[in-house]
């Protein structure tokens, strides 16, 4: 009984993914995660005004994620300039060092919109299983690119995504 | 299990058949999957030889994580496989099946989940469920989760279930149930009169309850076990505070000796913040604090709270040879962290600018005097102890100062040099009883030149040098990237030091990578070095390996 009721979810649950355009399309889930400042943040409420957003998963344990924050803030004036881009940079560690976050981000002189994810609700509903992972969403807050690792130059073909999703182009064409 | 996946069920044939088009339409799946693979091979260097292995050469840990969202409702189920778990893991974990099953229902103002979810109250010092693949560790609550947003500023939750333990199933009589309630107020939010204030407070509070039945040959045994927490976060300007103080009642553990001594946790953190300058201060203190859902249990299971490890967390090679582990029976210590941008067309900071970071931690056991003239410290069926609140034992856990700069030389060099100076009780934190702590100088050069704007070769060039266990190493590490999609990488850890020349072990590795998007695919040969591989605050322990690894993960 119970295996047929498992594959019954599976069979269903196939339908519905092939039914829809793998990667894109999906919008944000709506999770309590935190601001910088200790208060709640619902992630639904990410938006830009109908233009691009980009939202990066990193942490204070991973190098590449802080190599790819580093590369997106040199870039992020000249990015926010062409294409309007805002970029949520969502900090999944947890209660060891949450609270390091604030002073290490001021230390870098980072720019980007700070969140918090402690206990990994937002990584979790998000599907992400490792950092770095970059999600762009188009206008209309849907995802129409994700990208795992980070590895130097990154940026580069990132900005041509973010230009091509800002024409209203898809990306993945 | 049988009623979550009956629910989804029904869900999704109620949504086909009402009306097929609309419901694919707004419907959507997604998820993602992992599958490590790990070839064992004979190496008699490290004491594996064929007749250890003995036709296990092969360990497979893998994962499928669906989540499925029509509207206001979401549910989700992950199926794990470990047939059998890659060496380092829990031997328990071998076994396959979905213990990840789950449904909520969420508008603006109200959640309701059944089925397994994972929840942190505050810092997590009373609660804490979470799973980290990597360790496989996984705690979750098995039960039903209420969260209720009344007002703006006020989240309140309420959560019952019984804990994830690796496989077994949950049965009477066996571990306990867990109950707790949270709640967290922000001023800014709930007062008007303080929306712009420049004062930024939000004040929060939670009881949890654990109850098991008594069934220990040897004492009586409390079966409810209350913990309570309080706790503040206040921003000020440039400054911020946090801290979170919690309160257990007496519970005798496996893990604290059977003793009938309360518990209690108090961590404090300052910080102050401006452009290019980040100051970060923090005391805590751990006196008694394992709650577990089973007072029988010790290792990496059914923990409750989460206590985790208040130490720069080091990422390099050779600096994270000796990873600290919190000691839940009791530790005090500090930390103290500077992170400054040095400017630019300065003497360090050159053209482009520089980084630097300093951090300091000490932890120290607690102080511990005897609480009974006829019983020693710690003995079994008394109270334990007693213990000075602020003062620091004479037992030295851990110290760690780190110094690093991080600079770019030109449009194609950058580099990070790092300085680290150790103090690490093996005897607690490894159980190596009887060995003395090791203190270690270590030092770090990590190189990047960049050839084209999307290739990269970076180099690691690391010592480690040390009087105690395998005295000194070096270590080298050389990675070519080809962004978005190619790494390739060398790496050599040498013994060179081992007082025991037949230990002067090399352990090499060789690995490659391919991404696209985000589906990544890694294979590594080589030797693994016996250590402790740590995640936030858990850690296992990795026996010495040789062979192939691959991994494959992907989302969708």
């Amino acid at each position: 009984m119970k295996k047929i009721l498992v594959m019954a979810s599976m069979v269903l649950f196939g339908v519905v993914l092939f039914a829809q355009e793998s990667n894109t399309g999906n919008k944000l889930p709506s999770v309590i995660i935190k601001s910088l400042d200790g208060n709640s943040f619902n992630t639904r409420d990410i938006s830009n005004d109908g233009k691009p957003i980009m939202i990066s998963f990193w942490a204070l344990w991973c190098k590449p994620c802080k190599l790819e924050m580093d590369a997106y803030n040199e870039n992020y004036a000249e990015w926010v300039d062409k294409t309007g881009v805002k970029i949520y940079a969502v900090s999944i560690d947890d209660a060891r060092s949450t609270a390091k976050v604030l002073p290490f981000v001021s230390g870098k002189g980072w720019t980007m919109e700070m969140l918090l994810d402690p206990n990994g609700d937002f990584k979790r509903a998000m599907s992400v299983n490792m950092i770095p992972h970059t999600f762009i969403l188009n206008g209309n807050g849907e995802v129409v690119y994700q990208h795992t690792s980070y590895y130097e130059g990154l940026e580069d073909e990132i900005f041509e995504i973010i230009q091509k999703v800002a024409a209203g182009e898809n990306p993945n064409e | 299990m049988k009623k979550t996946l009956l629910t989804i069920t029904a869900f999704l044939v109620i949504g086909i058949s009402l009306n097929a088009q609309e419901f694919l339409e707004k419907s959507e799946v997604h998820g993602s999957f992992e599958t490590d693979g790990m070839f064992y091979q004979a190496d008699n260097a490290l004491g594996i030889t064929d007749s250890l292995i003995n036709g296990k050469n092969f360990g497979f840990n893998a994962f499928a994580d669906i989540i499925y969202t029509l509207g206001d409702f979401t549910a989700g189920f992950r199926y794990e496989a470990y047939a059998p778990p890659i060496a380092g893991f829990d031997p328990q974990l071998e076994g396959q099946g979905f213990p990840y099953l789950w449904a909520t229902y969420a508008t603006e103002k109200y959640s309701f989940t059944v089925g397994n979810f994972y929840e942190q109250f505050g810092n997590g010092m009373v609660l804490r469920t979470y799973q980290e693949w990597t360790l496989g560790y996984d705690n979750s609550l098995n039960g039903v989760r209420i969260i209720a947003k009344p007002v703006k500023g006020v989240i309140l939750k309420g959560v019952y279930g019984t804990q994830r333990f690796f496989w077994n199933k949950w049965e009477k009589n066996a571990r306990g149930i867990v109950k707790g309630v949270d709640a967290e107020l922000n001023f800014n939010d709930v007062f008007a009169s303080m929306a712009d204030s420049k004062l930024k407070l939000t004040l929060g509070g939670s009881a949890v309850s654990k109850y098991q039945v008594d069934n220990n040959p040897s004492y009586k045994m409390p079966q409810n076990v209350a913990a309570f927490a309080g706790r503040f976060n206040v921003g000020l300007g440039k400054f911020n505070f946090t801290s979170e103080y919690a309160y257990k009642i007496n519970d005798p553990s496996a893990v604290n000796n059977y003793i009938f001594k309360d518990g209690q946790g108090l961590v404090f953190t300052g910080s102050y913040s401006t452009a290019g300058l980040g100051l970060f201060a923090m005391f805590k203190r751990y006196d008694n604090m394992s709650y577990k859902s089973d007072q029988s249990v010790t290792g990496n299971a059914l923990h409750i709270n989460y206590l985790p490890a208040l130490t720069e967390d080091h990422i390099y090679m050779l600096a994270s040879m000796y990873p600290y582990a919190t000691q839940p029976n009791g530790e005090i210590g500090f930390q103290i962290q500077v992170n400054y941008k040095i400017p630019k067309d300065t003497w360090i900071g050159g053209k482009y600018g520089a980084g630097l970071s300093v951090n300091f931690s000490q932890i120290n056991d607690i102080d511990r005097q005897k609480a009974h003239d006829t019983a020693g410290i710690n003995q079994s069926g008394t109270l334990g102890y007693k213990s000075d609140f602020f003062k620091f034992g004479k037992d030295v856990f851990n110290r760690d100062l780190t110094v690093a700069i991080n600079k770019k030389f030109s449009k194609k060099v950058k580099g990070v040099f790092t300085l680290i100076n150790q103090e690490y009780n093996q005897a607690v934190v490894l159980g190596h009883t009887g060995e003395p702590n090791v203190k270690a100088n270590i030092a770090i050069v990590d190189m990047t030149y960049k050839f084209t704007s999307n290739k990269a070769l970076r180099g690691e060039f690391q010592g480690l040098w040390t009087k105690e266990d395998k005295q000194d190493w070096a270590a080298i590490l050389l990675e070519y990237t080809i962004s978005p999609h190619w790494f390739f990488s060398v790496a050599d850890q040498y013994n060179y030091g081992n007082e025991i020349k037949a230990n002067r072990l090399h352990y090499y590795t060789g690995s490659f990578g391919y991404t696209y998007q985000t589906t990544r695919i890694a294979v590594t040969y080589g030797r693994q070095r016996e250590g402790v591989v740590c995640v936030g605050g858990v850690c296992r322990q990795v026996p010495a390996s040789n062979g192939f690894s691959i991994t494959l993960s992907s989302n969708f």
